[in-house]
């Protein structure tokens, strides 16, 4: 007796339908697993048999082979128990389900039968949906999750037995009900607000401009500035996703791992906080079978990197590809798989060592050479992809006290939708979407300098002692800074602005 | 092939170990010139007073023409020239100090103008402070036609150099080390640009490594080649301290910078301030003490503001140092234009911005 039954495994983003083989033949008693299984797949066949076993079926003490069809790729993960357990059921004649071929199966089952929770539940119902399957049966725990996908009936279940009777027709369970209407749904839910933060003006402009953009900032500031908490209320002033990005970003948070049983869709901007001491692989993804890295989690939201230079610098090199690329392609001797970089890099440091240079209140007792050496720990290559330096210096007690009206998220998040708008609308012929993603042929086509300008970022140039490298971020950056206005021209305005957010670059640093 | 110019066999015979400034003063007494030290032989050499048979046998195995050849390569690559303290051209000032070093080599060149000079010396690990009293202090004076001398070291004498050198004045960096060496190394640049529009000297052989122990020595040249000195930030034991220890005993005059009773950075000045340094709060305040005619004084030129930078400007004058915030809550403008305008106000030269955007006057 041969039975076929659907499946899905993963296969970095995307899932990859396979067909679970089960033949039942006479010989000695024994079940064989082909089709590249790895350990979990292979492990199964004990929960598998004591799960038929105790939903009060037989296990067939018979000979059998359950193959993994296409059988030339690995497979893992634990989800494969449930169809195994339904194609040996199916093919001992256990089951007997005529249209068996219109479900697929996903699920791990217990020693008694119950389904478990599983990771990835969202991106291989979708790979099944776009494949055509019509229904799909799956742990209850998984249901809350994949109820946003419209366009497939989805059975969740609670145990192996309640499949068995809804298959044969005994008690039939209607599928979920499909909640994608996202619109309904109360978006920016965040906790924080830039209303919270007292003073620190410059620094609010300066993420506004950033996001605006989508300029990668650095802030520059002794301990106790504030820099953590304004890079925490960075994504509330970010545009709010739309569901094809709430989706995706949802999707790699369901293959980590990391979503519980009462979330659907993660629709906030994600802000990711990896401590220091982060390795490479999981900033970027690895393992044996690659998984997300931090930078895929903070997927179209912000990777917040405390306390740059103490970061390995080896570490801090492999952020190049990504933040450039905005996918990351992680390479093992088992696969080689990409996942989406898409993130906006906020990262903090001290002016030096002890963390007090240029604060009014405290004593630096940092020598120059140690201060050298402490900023160049971040690379050159790196410092490139950060349009954005901003100093963060603590409020002063009578500041805190002082009543004055901050803007809080909601009012500067309105001038940065706007200024997304324009820069939508002026990029469309182009391939990209912001101005911090601007090629030098395209900055001469869209960021001109009018007579004015130029003379002014000349004597900028040669006043301030500014770096060559600096000088197309200015651009750039004034470009953001206009189109914050509503300017069609870079004004002289944006420009000097502009040059107040490239502090590293001045002389007085390096002196 | 013979080396005609003397100098380089002076050159070798300082570069020598054990000969120092002494022992050359008793070699050319008794020679009179550097090739007939080269040619000398043993026996000659150990009747000169203080030469024992150590440096004899130094002298003798370095005795080379090919030493020769690789100091005449040094001294016309970068141009190195030395002055006798008998040379007409040997800096008047120092000259008579009670031990002017007997051969100085430089680079660049020191000229008569140079007799209008005045020291800045401070601490290394200066702060922001006492490095824009350093750099513009060292730009007046610099713009009046007054050298500036200092150490090249970090800090306050980096910054004394820098604002000589971008006033276009003139320049003298008197260093503890070679005058081929570059102490420290990340002062290069300013050191080749130093050597171009002013002077690099120093009384050490060539090849001769910093070392703690040439550091006082070279203050006392710092001070002699100077009619005073500027203490701009130095701690209570900073080497810029006995710097102005040697101006008193040179006869110079000692001027002080104060500084916050607060800043240990400070202590120093404060200290020299209480015993009768002159307090210094600008330029005429040197000017005044010493017989020094400036040359000419460049008047500022005035600079055409729009009614909002005035605004500012008037604020920073009024509330120096003055933060960003600060200023921008004072005068209830926009954080964006008044950070916008402050780079304007920069550019037109009129305010400085420091660390922590902290905005002071030029």
């Amino acid at each position: 007796m041969l039975s076929k039954i659907y499946s899905c495994v993963l296969s970095g983003l995307d899932g990859n339908i396979i067909e679970v083989e089960v033949d039942i033949s006479n010989g000695l008693p024994a079940l064989t697993t082909v089709g590249l299984p790895d350990t979990t797949v292979k492990e199964s066949r004990e929960r598998i048999r004591s799960a038929i076993k105790n939903s009060g079926y037989e296990f067939p003490i018979k000979r059998i082979t359950i193959n993994l069809a296409p059988a030339d790729t690995k497979k893992e993960g634990s989800h494969l128990d449930l169809p195994m357990a339904i194609g040996i059921l199916e093919a001992a004649g256990q089951i007997r389900c005529e249209n068996i071929r219109e479900y697929a199966f996903i699920g791990e089952m217990s020693l008694n039968g119950k389904l478990n929770r599983i990771n990835g539940a969202l991106p291989l119902v979708i790979a099944l949906r776009d494949w055509g399957l019509k229904k799909i049966i799956l742990p209850k725990s998984n249901a809350e999750e994949v109820s946003i996908i419209p366009g497939i009936d989805i059975l969740p279940f609670e145990n192996l037995a309640e499949i068995i009777d809804h298959l044969q027709g005994v008690k039939i369970q209607m599928p979920l009900d499909c909640k994608p209407d996202l619109e309904k749904r109360c978006f920016n839910c965040y906790e924080e607000d830039f209303g919270d933060v007292v003073g620190q003006e410059m620094v609010k402009r300066a993420f506004q401009v950033a996001a605006a953009g989508g300029h990668n900032m650095l802030m520059i500031g002794p301990p106790g500035s504030g820099k953590t908490m304004l890079a925490r209320r960075f994504p509330t002033i970010l545009p709010d996703m739309t569901y094809e990005e709430a989706l995706e970003v949802t999707k790699i948070y369901s293959i980590a791992g990391l979503l519980n049983d009462t979330t659907s869709l993660i629709y906030n901007r994600p802000f990711r906080a990896p401590h220091h001491t982060i390795s490479s692989a999981s900033l970027v993804g690895g393992g044996r079978i690659p998984k997300p890295g931090e930078v895929s989690l903070a997927h179209y939201g912000v990777l917040f990197l405390d306390e740059l230079p103490e970061f390995h610098r080896s570490v801090l090199e492999v952020l190049r590809q990504p933040i450039e690329d905005e996918v990351v392609t992680i390479s093992r001797v088992n696969a080689s798989l990409t996942y989406p970089s898409k993130f906006m890099l906020i990262a903090s440091m001290n002016p030096c060592p002890c963390g007090y240079y240029g604060d009014e209140n405290h004593n630096c007792n940092c020598t120059p050479q140690q201060i050298k050496r402490y900023l160049s720990k971040i690379s050159g290559p790196l410092l490139d992809r950060i349009d954005m330096h901003v100093e963060v210096f603590p409020v002063q007690y009578k500041e805190l006290e002082n009543d004055s009206i901050t803007k809080n998220s909601l009012e500067i998040k309105k001038a940065v939708n706007l200024a997304k708008e324009i820069q939508t609308e002026r990029y469309k012929n182009e391939n990209i979407v912001f101005n911090s993603q601007l090629k030098p042929g395209q900055i001469r086509k869209y960021c001109r300098l009018r007579e004015n300008e130029k003379k002014l970022m000349e004597e900028a140039f040669h006043k301030l002692g500014l770096s060559a490298r600096a000088h197309n971020r200015i651009i750039k950056l004034s470009r953001t800074i206009a189109d914050l206005a509503g300017s069609e021209y870079i004004e002289t305005e944006h420009l000097a602005e502009a040059i107040q957010y490239r502090n590293l670059d001045r002389k007085f640093w390096n002196m | 092939m013979n080396i005609r110019d003397d100098k380089v066999y002076v050159h070798w015979i300082h570069s020598i170990q054990g000969v120092g400034q002494k022992n050359i003063v008793k070699l050319m007494e008794t020679f009179n010139f550097g090739k007939n030290i080269f040619d000398a032989s043993e026996s000659q050499l150990k009747k000169v007073e203080g030469i024992n048979e150590k440096i004899v046998h130094n002298i003798l195995e370095n005795r080379s023409q090919e030493q020769l050849h690789r100091i005449a390569e040094k001294i016309a690559r970068l141009k190195i020239s030395t002055l006798c303290v008998k040379a007409d051209n040997y800096p008047e000032n120092l000259r008579n100090i009670y031990d002017p070093p007997f051969l100085l080599h430089m680079r660049g060149c020191i000229l008569e103008q140079d007799q209008k000079a005045v020291a800045i010396v401070g601490a290394r690990k200066a702060t922001a402070y006492g490095k824009w009293a350093a750099y513009k202090l060292a730009g007046e004076l610099a713009r009046r036609g007054i050298t500036i001398v200092s150490g090249m070291a970090y800090g306050v004498d980096t910054a004394a150099h820098k604002g000589a050198l971008d006033a276009g004045g003139r320049t003298i960096a008197v260093l503890g080390c070679g005058v081929d060496i570059c102490y420290p190394k990340t002062n290069g640049q300013l050191m080749e640009e130093i050597a171009a529009k002013g002077a690099v000297i120093s009384e050490y052989a060539l090849g001769t490594e910093p070392n703690a122990g040439h550091f006082p020595a070279r203050n006392r040249i710092i001070s002699g080649l100077s009619k005073g000195v500027v203490v701009v930030e130095a701690g209570l034991k900073s080497g810029s301290l006995i710097t102005a220890a040697m101006a008193l005993e040179q006869g110079r005059e000692v001027f002080a910078v104060p500084g916050n009773i607060n800043n240990m950075m400070s202590a120093g000045c404060n200290k020299l301030i209480q015993e009768g340094a002159k307090l210094v709060t600008n330029v005429e305040d040197i000017l005044c003490e010493l017989d020094i005619v400036p040359e000419s004084v460049n008047k500022k030129v005035n600079i055409e503001l729009s009614e909002t930078e005035t605004r500012i400007y008037e604020k920073i004058v009024e509330k120096q140092p003055i933060h960003l915030e600060a200023l921008s809550n004072a005068l209830q403008i926009d954080i964006h234009k008044v950070s916008s305008l402050i780079t304007i106000l920069q550019i037109k030269g009129l305010i400085e911005q420091l660390p922590g955007k902290i905005l002071i006057t030029k």
